[in-house]
C-alpha cells in the first residue's frame, strides 16, 4: 500500500479513536500492521537521525529535558510525549506530526523507550545517539532480572550509530562500553562526595560502589534545593533549577552530556544552563499542585531505588504524606520491592493515608518499621477526601504507583487544573 | 526478658537479597522484639568467618550471577550449615538459596552445580519463568500467601515433605502441585513478596523453634496482628 494510504488510514483511525475517547495507542497499532515499516521510513527522513533514552529511572524527565534543550539550540523535535514509550506509541504520535504524504516536520526525534520495547525498536531502526541512565532492580516480575535489562540496555548501545552516553557510576551501564567498538562513548559522572547520596543497585544492600576514573563530559558537582553546579570543559557552571529531587539533577548531567554531543562544537553553552533552569519536572515526578490553597506533590514511585531517593530527597517535615501502592500490570504485581525501601525518615511525623490496592502490603511494610499511620483505605477516592480534608493547611505530598497516580490526578482534577496526560 | 537474646544469620545479603528478602529477617526481628526478646542481626557473605551461636538462619534468592558469586564459598561452609540444621535450627531459604540447600541445580546448558545437599531436592533450568501471585496449603501454617519469580524447576525425593500444596500458582513444578520443602525445622520455598509479612505463623514457628532450642520455653505476651488479615485477602483476590 502506497505510504500516503497508510498515514491516511492511520490518521482516520486515530481522529475516530479520539471520538470514541479512546486508548493512544490503538492508530499506531493499525498502521503497524498495515505497514510495518511506517516508522522506520517516517523517522529515516529526519537529517539529525534518532536519539533513544532508556533505563530503569527518570527516562520521562530526562526526555524532556533533553527536548526542551534542543529545542533551546534551534532544533525542531519529534519525541513521544504521550508517555507511551514503545513501538506502537511511536507509531501513534508520528501519526499526529507527519503530513499526508508522510513527511515528518522535525530535524531529530527523541524517544523514550522501556528496555524490553527498546531491544525491538533499535533491531530495526538504529539511533544515531543513545543513552543509557541506569539499571535497578524495578519490574522483576517482566523481565526476570537485573542482569537480563542489562543485557537489553546492551543491545541500545550496539545498535547505536554514533554516540552513546552512558552513567559513569552504574556498573551495569558503565561496563556496556567494553562492549562498543565502532560508536564514540561519553560519560556524565558525579563529584565523589555525592556518590554516597545515589544509590546503584550493588550499593542498596551493603555491596560497595565501584567507580571507574573515566573522564566524564559533564560532572555533577554540587547540588542544594534549587541550584546545581555542573563540570563542563574543567569549568564550574551553576545554575537555579526548578527540577527537584536530586535523582532528576544527577539525569540533567545525563541530558547536558547527550544535548551537547548531538550539537557538537556549535553548542551554546550559556544557552543550555539558561534553558535547563527553566526545565519543569514531567507530571508526577515532583511536580506540585494548587490544592485549596496548599501545594500538593505526586511523586511517582515504582521500585526501591526510585522510593529511596524520593523519600531522601524531600523533607518530610511539615508535610502530610500519603502513599498509594497499586499492583496493576503498569506497577508491577510483586510487592517484594517494598520491602527494600527504608521508611525510618517517615518515623518521626507518620503517614496521614495508606491507600491503593495494595494499601494494607503497604501498611504492614511501615508497620514494620514502626511508622505510624492514621487511616488506611484501599479506596484512592475515600482515602484522598480525607487527606485534603484532614490536612487542610498543610502542603502535602502524595507517594504513588504508576496507575494509582493516574487515578488520583483524575480525581484531582474535578478540584483542581491538572496537566492532562493523553 | 531482658537478656535474652537471639541471633540472625542472614546468609549472603550482598549478592542474593533479590525479592525482597531484607523483609522477612525484619519481620522476624521486630516479631522477636516486641515479644520481648532483644536480637542481633548478623550477616554471612562471601569470604566472611562464619559466625557461632546462631539461633535462625534466613537466606533469600539472587540472580544468577549472584549465585555464581557464593557457590564455591557455599561449599565451603557447608558442614557447618548441615550441622546446624541437624541440629533443629530453624532456617528459612528463599528461590535461589532454597535451591542451593539441594543437591544440585542443572542448568538449561546441561552445567551441574552442586548445591549442600540438605534438603533431598534437584533443581532443573528451564527456559519458561513461572512468574506470579500464588498461593498454597500446608498443614502446618494453613494458606500461604505469596509472588512467584523462578526459571528453576525443583523435584522433591519421595520422602521430602513440601511446604504446602498449590491453590493457585506454579510451585516447585509444572508437574506435580507441591511448594517448597522441609527438613527438621528447615523450610525452604520458592514464595517471596516477602513470604513472612503476611505468613506471620511461619515468622511465629521460626521464632518459638529458635527460643526453644535456646531457653527451654517461649514466653511471650500477645502481638497485634493488625493489616495482617486484610493483605492476605487483598493479595488472594489479584490475578496471577
Amino acid at each position: 500500500m502506497p505510504k500516503t494510504y497508510v498515514t491516511i488510514l492511520g490518521k482516520s483511525v486515530k481522529a475516530v479513536a479520539k471520538m470514541r475517547g479512546g486508548g493512544s495507542a490503538l492508530p499506531g497499532l493499525v498502521v503497524e500492521k498495515i505497514d510495518p515499516n511506517f516508522i522506520k521510513h517516517t523517522l529515516g527522513q529526519l537529517p539529525h537521525g534518532v536519539v533513544v533514552i532508556s533505563g530503569t529511572n527518570g527516562k520521562t524527565t530526562t526526555t524532556k529535558m533533553v527536548v526542551e534543550l534542543l529545542e533551546g539550540q534551534g532544533l525542531k523535535v519529534f519525541t513521544n510525549r504521550t508517555g507511551s514509550n514503545f513501538t506502537r506509541g511511536v507509531a501513534a504520535a508520528l501519526l499526529g506530526e507527519t503530513s499526508l504524504t508522510g513527511k515528518l516536520k522535525a530535524d531529530i526525534a527523541v524517544l523514550e523507550l522501556d528496555e524490553a520495547h527498546a531491544v525491538n525498536f533499535v533491531r530495526t531502526i538504529h539511533p544515531r545517539f543513545s543513552l543509557i541512565l541506569n539499571v535497578m532492580r524495578d519490574q522483576l516480575d517482566r523481565f526476570g532480572e537485573i542482569d537480563a535489562t542489562q543485557k537489553m540496555l546492551r543491545q541500545i548501545a550496539i545498535n547505536t550509530t554514533d554516540t552513546v552516553v552512558l552513567n559513569r557510576e552504574d556498573r551495569r551501564v558503565a561496563e556496556i562500553q567494553k562492549s562498543l567498538t565502532s560508536q564514540k562513548v561519553k560519560f556524565f559522572g558525579l563529584d565523589k562526595l555525592l556518590i554516597n547520596q545515589f544509590p546503584t543497585d550493588d550499593t542498596l544492600r551493603g555491596g560497595t560502589t565501584t567507580t571507574t576514573n573515566v573522564n566524564a563530559d559533564v560532572v555533577l558537582n554540587r547540588l542544594s534545593v534549587d541550584k546545581a553546579e555542573f563540570i563542563i570543559d574543567s569549568k564550574a557552571q551553576r545554575t537555579n533549577l526548578k527540577l527537584n529531587g536530586i535523582y532528576n539533577v544527577f539525569n540533567a548531567a545525563a541530558a547536558l552530556t547527550l544535548v551537547r554531543a548531538i550539537v557538537g562544537e556549535k553548542v551554546d553553552n550559556p544557552k543550555l544552563l539558561k534553558d535547563l533552569s527553566n526545565v519543569t519536572p514531567a507530571f508526577g515526578r515532583g511536580e506540585t499542585l494548587l490544592v485549596k490553597g496548599q501545594p500538593l506533590e505526586l511523586v511517582l514511585v515504582k521500585n526501591p531505588s526510585g522510593f529511596r531517593l524520593g523519600l531522601k530527597s524531600f523533607d518530610p517535615r511539615n508535610y502530610a504524606t500519603m502513599i498509594a501502592i497499586n499492583d496493576n500490570y503498569a506497577d508491577g504485581r510483586d510487592m517484594s520491592w517494598l520491602w527494600d525501601v527504608d521508611f525510618e525518615s517517615l518515623h518521626e511525623k507518620g503517614v496521614s493515608q495508606v491507600s491503593g490496592i495494595r494499601a494494607y502490603d503497604m501498611g504492614l511494610r511501615l508497620k514494620y518499621d514502626e511508622v505510624k499511620i492514621e487511616n488506611i483505605d484501599s479506596s484512592i477516592t475515600r482515602a484522598l477526601k480525607k487527606f485534603i480534608d484532614n490536612n487542610k493547611d498543610k502542603p502535602k505530598r502524595i507517594y504513588c504507583t504508576y496507575t494509582a497516580m493516574l487515578d488520583i490526578r483524575n480525581k484531582l482534577s474535578k478540584i483542581t487544573k491538572v496537566e492532562k496526560i493523553s | 526478658m531482658t537478656g535474652r537474646e537471639i541471633n540472625i544469620l542472614q546468609l549472603y545479603p550482598r549478592d542474593m537479597n533479590i525479592y525482597g528478602d531484607f523483609g522477612n529477617v525484619l519481620v522476624l526481628k521486630r516479631r522477636l522484639q516486641w515479644y520481648g526478646y532483644s536480637v542481633n542481626l548478623l550477616t554471612y557473605d562471601v569470604g566472611d568467618s562464619f559466625p557461632d551461636n546462631i539461633d535462625i538462619l534466613v537466606g533469600g534468592g539472587g540472580q544468577d550471577s549472584g549465585q555464581n558469586k557464593i557457590q564455591e564459598d557455599l561449599i565451603k561452609i557447608a558442614p557447618k550449615i548441615k550441622k546446624l540444621a541437624d541440629d533443629n535450627t530453624p532456617m528459612l531459604v528463599i528461590c535461589g538459596l532454597y535451591q542451593m540447600f539441594g543437591k544440585f541445580f542443572k542448568t538449561v546448558d546441561g552445567e551441574i552445580i552442586r548445591g549442600i545437599g540438605i534438603l533431598n531436592i534437584e533443581t532443573y533450568g528451564r527456559s519458561e519463568r513461572l512468574i506470579g501471585n500464588i498461593i498454597t496449603i500446608s498443614k502446618d501454617f494453613g494458606e500461604i500467601v505469596g509472588y512467584e519469580n523462578h526459571s528453576g524447576q525443583t523435584y522433591l525425593d519421595a520422602d521430602v515433605e513440601p511446604l504446602g500444596f498449590i491453590r493457585v500458582g506454579a510451585g516447585n513444578n509444572l508437574e506435580s502441585d507441591s511448594e517448597g520443602a522441609r527438613y527438621k525445622n528447615v523450610i525452604g520455598s520458592y514464595l517471596h513478596g516477602s513470604l513472612l509479612p503476611k505468613n506471620p505463623k511461619i515468622a511465629d514457628f521460626l521464632i518459638e523453634q529458635a527460643v526453644t532450642r535456646k531457653y527451654g520455653v517461649f514466653y511471650s505476651e500477645p502481638i497485634s496482628d493488625c493489616y495482617t488479615k486484610e493483605a492476605r485477602e487483598a493479595a488472594m483476590k489479584r490475578p496471577r
